[in-house]
Parts: structure tokens; C-alpha cells; sequence
């Protein structure tokens, strides 16, 4: 009884205290809520969307396989010439122990491919004449759109499997026996449009004609210019080390050897300084949020004097009054981080579906936007609520 | 001894500093606290408050209420009233002399153990009403108990059981804008002695009030003091001050006449 001790206030009465100056001013709350969900909808969908196409890019890689290498010559040392691959290499890829499958083209220099006879000579298209091996749609994972692969006995004659940039070009919609393009100045018939191939997208520009038809026809002269290899995935480090000095045992360093699949991923990479620019805005925009969510407090402190000093008549102590503005504030901010949140998983849910990817946005980001909210709320809130402490009660009642 | 003589002999006593009762005991940790008489609610003793830049408000005044009693502070405006009410309503400290409020010396006081003060021990009543719009009566006279840490269920409780005793049992739900404004003043009565104060200040309760509602008011001041209820009322209305049972009269900062 003697002594005198505030009451401790508790947590569900500070609750109450701050929502209820919310409560008061609906449209102020919204505003001010709007520009931090603004912010953390910009983070969250950025975060979102790109990690929504990077597991895109590993649901496109796990159905690609990462074990897919190519090997092609490389530069000779001296001179200009361009190196080629040994005619053997091909066969000595396939005994190399872990490698499952090997196949391979070969550039047809001198050829180009030609709608029909009344094309200029120089609108080739930029579509490269290439030899195929019959087995190479298994290989690099190729699938047909349109008629058949090459076989055995169709690898023979002047018959021609177009990539499907290259069938975009020459204007050829479907494969067909009635179809047919001027190929090294020969009539060749279109039995088969290849899909987009994503790991060897060189084949998407190029008119594949069997080995052997090649060499009758075009005069090509039956070397190997890349070697596609596939073998088990725990091998594919250790087939890399070799693979270059078995293709050309003479001359290994003119080999050069590439994983298409880490290209992939690296044009990913580059994707993610962009994101992180755009992070960088959304920053800036849940920045100045938090300066209209201070701004919102400064001008509710200043028109409620009387209410701060009815509340100190009553009792309130200094830190309540304080705990009052800042709950007060954090709860503006949180109302606008949740709503962010949602808006953000919406954006990028609309976003990743409209490009068929799968949406994945990350516990970090909407647990790291969440509390983000509060520290703006705690900061922005701070100054005013200390503001509202200092003033003296008699002088907070003198407003009228 | 009746309680008039008691409180004669305190005024008395608050006139002479070298008296029994003022001076706070000088031993034991609550002689510091605490004045010895508890008969006296409030004790002004040669309290004094200048403000900054030199005005002087209150000029050694020296008052003593008792429990129960009902009082009215007179006086026309700059005569110090209002600075006595913040004085008394451990608003504000004295920059002179002591004040004692329910026995504590409320100089001795950290502010949040004058806030504890206030929320237990004083209720006040002011001229504005000061009441939250869009909150219904029976939430705003709860508010009277959020600082005392009384639960919301008990709370609620307890305010409708103070909006009946100013007569508002049938505006519990009524929010301020539907109310007139002697049942705004009602209201903010009933917030003021939800918490059993020991002490109800009213500050110029019937200044926004027509004089009907205005009557009304004080009726309900008046029954609080039968029931026990410690009342003083701050006004410059002669009129109101003579229907109380005692004035004190104020001019210039100085008490000028004590009906007791």
C-alpha cells in the first residue's frame, strides 16, 4: 500500500492501446501501410521470381541430364588453319570406361541450305550443313516435332532432319515427302523438324544430313567437329580430365571440351546482378515507407497532446506512453510488411505461372521482409513515441 | 473531534512551519514519503510554483483537505487555480515549499511513482471531457483502470458498475457523439472514480455545460462526496462555489479567504 509501483501493462493492453489509434484513422493507417507493402512486395517478388526460374532451370536440368560434354577442336597454336578432330576419335571417346553414349556431327563447310532455287546465294539464313550420326537425337536428348530422325538407310540418301530455327527460316512447317530444300545444290526432301534441343541449341540452326550422304554428296570430308558424350554422373569430372587427350592424343590442347549444362546455369548467374539491382530498389521503396510510416507518427503525436495527457492523468507512466507510440508504430509497419508479403507471393505466383515455371518463394524472404517490417516500425516509430514520453502532462492537457 | 475541527487545527498547523503535522518526519525510511497526519488527503504547505521566465503562478500557499471532505478552489483566471490543481494533481512538482497528496511528498516522488499515485489514488475531471471517439462510454471509463493493471473482463465490470452510479446505466454502448454533454461529463466522472480514488478533481466540470446539465453534474459530484468520495472542484463560478460545503478563494497566487 505504502509503496508506489506502476501496474505492469500487459501485453494484450498494449496491443489494444496502439491498435486502438489505428483503429481511429483507417485510411492514414492504409496509406502509410501501402508504401512498406509496396516495398516488401517489390523484394519478395524479385527474391520469388528468381528463385521461381532458377528451380525452373534445375527442374530443366535434372530432365536434361548435367552429364551431357561436348568436344570440339579448338585453335591450332600456330597458324590459322582451324584444328580438326581425328576421324578415330569418336570410337576412342566410346571405350573410355563411364562414357554411355557418344555420338557426333560434322560441319559441311562448303554447303549451304536454300528454300529453293530462286533464293540469292547469300541469304543462306546462317544455317550451318551439318553430318549427323544416327544415333545423336539419343545423345544429346533430342526429341522430333515433325516426321523422323535419320536411320540407317535414309543416312544414305539426299534426305535432310531440320532444327527447329532452322525450319523457322527456311519456312518449312511440317516434314513431308513432297517437301524439299536446296542443299550444296542438291535436292534434299525434309523428313524430319527437330524440338529446341537446350544443350546443344547449335543444332537448333543447322540442317543435319547423314553421315554418309554427306560425304556422296557434298563432299564432305568425314571429320568429327563435336563429339557429344554422355556417361554415368559420379564419372563426369573425372571423363572431363580425359576426354580431351583421347580425342586427339597428339595434339590435347587443341581440344576444347565444355559442359553445355554449366552454360545453362551460368547465363543464370548473369540474371542475378539483375535481381539484385532490382532488390536494390525495392529497398529504396520500403525505405521511404518507413519515412511515411515516421512521418504518419510524428503527426499523430503532435494531434494527440490532449489524449497523451488524459492518458498520464490516468496514471500512464513515461514508458507506457512510449511503448503506446511505438506499438503503435510497429503494428502500421506489420500491417504493411503482411500485406507485402501477400502481395509479393501473388506477383510472383502470377508471374512464375504465366511462364510455366514452378512458384517457390523462399522462408528466408518472407520471414527476413516480416521482421525487416518491424525494425522500419521500431526505427521509424522511435523519435515520435519519445516525443509523446518527454511532453509534460500539464502541458499536453493545456491543448485545447 | 469532529472533522471540522480537525481540519481547523490542520490549517492552523499548515500556517505555522514549525507545526506538529507539515514538515515531513525527519527519521525512518518513510518520513521522506509520508506526512504524519492521515487524516489529510492533500497538505500544501508554503507550496510555490514559478515558471520559467520568471512568472509566478502560486506564491506560498498553504491548504490541508481531509478525507471525505468537498471542496470548491474560486477564483477568477490567473488566480492560480489551475497551478494549484496541477499541483495537487501531482501534475506538476512545486518549485517552493512541500506537497503532500494521500500522504506521499510528492517532491520526494520519481515520475513513475507519481504516475502509480495517479492511477490509484486520483481521479480527474476536466473541463474537455477528454473522452476517445468511437469508443463506447463503458470502454472509455474503463480506461480509468488500464494503468492500475486491472484485467480487461474486470475492467468492463467495473465501469458499467460507475456509469450506474452517475446514472448512465442505460448509454453503456453509447459512443461520445451520441451522447449530450452532460452525460459526456458523466462519463468522464465515472472514469475519474472507477478506480476508488482517494481524491476526485474536477477541473471547471460545468465550463462547456448549460446550466441545467451543469446542475446535473454537480448533483452527481455531490452524491459522490455522501458516499464518501474526497471532491474538489476547481472553478471560477462564485455561484457554484457558494452551493459547496467549503470555498477557498484565490487571488494573485494566494489563498485570500477558507470558508472552513
Amino acid at each position: 500500500m505504502n509503496r508506489l509501483v506502476p501496474a505492469r501493462l500487459r501485453l494484450v493492453d498494449v496491443a489494444r492501446v496502439g491498435g486502438a489509434g489505428l483503429r481511429a484513422r483507417p485510411l492514414r493507417v492504409f496509406l502509410s501501410a501501402l508504401g512498406i507493402a509496396i516495398g516488401i512486395a517489390a523484394m519478395i517478388s524479385v527474391v520469388g521470381i528468381s528463385t521461381s526460374s532458377r528451380a525452373e532451370l534445375e527442374r530443366t536440368l535434372d530432365r536434361l541430364g548435367t552429364n551431357l560434354l561436348t568436344v570440339s577442336p579448338g585453335t591450332r597454336m600456330f597458324g590459322g588453319e582451324a584444328a580438326t578432330l581425328p576421324d578415330e576419335s569418336v570410337d576412342m571417346i566410346g571405350r573410355i570406361g563411364p562414357v554411355t553414349s557418344v555420338s557426333a556431327t560434322g560441319n559441311v563447310t562448303d554447303a549451304r541450305v536454300y528454300r529453293n532455287d530462286h533464293i540469292p546465294s547469300g541469304q543462306s539464313g546462317g544455317i550451318a550443313v551439318r553430318a549427323a550420326r544416327v544415333d545423336l537425337p539419343a545423345t544429346v536428348g533430342a526429341t522430333i516435332a515433325s516426321g523422323a530422325w535419320l536411320n540407317e538407310v535414309t543416312a544414305k540418301y539426299p534426305a535432310v532432319v531440320l532444327g527447329g530455327k532452322a525450319a523457322d527460316r527456311l519456312g518449312v512447317g511440317a516434314a513431308g515427302p513432297d517437301t524439299q530444300v536446296l542443299l550444296g545444290g542438291e535436292w534434299f526432301t525434309v523428313i524430319g523438324i527437330l524440338d529446341p534441343v537446350p544443350l546443344a541449341p547449335e543444332l537448333d540452326t543447322s540442317a543435319l544430313v547423314g553421315w554418309a550422304a554427306a560425304e556422296s554428296y557434298l563432299d564432305f570430308d568425314g571429320h568429327p567437329t563435336t563429339v557429344y558424350t554422355r556417361s554415368r554422373e559420379e564419372s563426369v569430372t573425372a571423363v572431363r580430365t580425359v576426354l580431351a587427350a583421347t580425342a586427339n592424343p597428339e595434339q590435347p590442347d587443341e581440344v576444347e571440351v565444355s559442359r553445355p549444362s554449366d552454360a545453362l546455369a551460368a547465363a543464370q548467374a548473369t540474371d542475378r546482378t539483375f535481381s539484385a539491382l532490382l532488390l536494390g530498389l525495392g529497398g529504396v521503396a520500403l525505405l521511404v515507407g518507413g519515412v511515411g510510416v515516421a512521418n504518419t507518427m510524428v503527426i499523430s503525436v503532435l494531434e494527440r497532446r490532449a489524449e497523451i495527457g488524459l492518458r498520464r492523468s490516468l496514471g500512464a507512466t513515461r514508458g507506457q506512453i512510449r511503448a503506446q507510440f511505438l506499438t503503435e508504430s510497429q503494428l502500421l509497419a506489420g500491417l504493411g510488411g503482411a500485406g507485402g508479403v501477400l502481395l509479393g507471393v501473388a506477383v510472383t505466383s502470377v508471374y512464375a505461372s504465366s511462364q510455366g515455371w514452378p512458384t517457390v518463394v523462399p522462408a528466408w524472404a518472407t520471414i527476413g521482409g516480416v521482421a525487416a517490417t518491424l525494425v522500419i516500425g521500431a526505427v521509424a516509430g522511435l523519435y515520435p513515441a519519445i516525443r509523446a514520453a518527454r511532453l509534460s502532462p500539464t502541458e499536453a492537457l493545456a491543448t485545447p | 473531534m469532529s472533522a471540522a475541527e480537525r481540519r481547523g487545527a490542520w490549517t492552523e498547523a499548515t500556517l505555522r512551519p514549525s507545526g506538529r503535522g507539515v514538515a515531513p518526519r525527519e527519521g525512518g525510511a518513510q518520513g521522506a514519503q509520508r506526512s504524519e497526519d492521515r487524516q489529510s488527503v492533500v497538505v500544501l504547505a508554503d507550496a510555490a510554483k514559478t515558471y520559467p521566465g520568471g512568472v509566478t503562478a502560486l506564491d506560498g500557499v498553504s491548504l490541508s483537505v481531509e478525507y471525505g471532505e468537498m471542496a470548491a478552489i474560486v477564483g477568477p483566471s490567473g488566480s492560480g487555480k489551475s497551478t494549484m490543481l496541477h499541483l495537487i494533481g501531482t501534475l506538476d512538482r512545486p518549485s517552493g515549499g512541500q506537497v503532500y497528496v494521500d500522504g506521499h511528498d510528492v517532491a520526494a516522488l520519481s515520475d513513475r511513482e507519481v504516475s502509480a499515485l495517479r492511477a490509484r489514488r486520483i481521479g480527474f475531471v476536466f473541463q474537455q471531457f477528454h473522452l476517445a471517439g468511437g469508443v463506447s462510454a463503458v470502454d472509455n471509463v474503463a480506461d480509468g483502470l488500464l494503468y492500475a493493471g486491472v484485467g480487461l473482463r474486470e475492467r468492463r465490470t467495473r465501469a458499467a458498475e460507475a456509469l450506474d452510479r452517475v446514472g448512465l446505466a442505460h448509454r453503456l454502448d453509447h459512443e461520445p457523439h451520441e451522447l449530450s454533454g452532460g452525460e459526456k461529463q458523466r462519463v468522464a466522472i465515472a472514469r475519474a472514480l472507477v478506480g476508488g480514488p482517494a481524491l476526485l478533481l474536477a477541473d471547471e466540470p460545468t465550463g462547456n455545460l448549460d446550466s441545467v446539465s451543469g446542475a446535473a453534474v454537480l448533483e452527481v459530484l455531490r452524491a459522490l462526496h455522501e458516499q464518501g468520495t474526497t471532491v474538489l472542484v476547481i472553478t471560477h463560478d462564485r455561484q457554484i462555489a457558494e452551493s459547496l460545503p467549503r470555498q477557498v478563494s484565490m487571488r494573485d497566487g494566494r489563498i485570500v479567504g477558507d470558508s472552513s
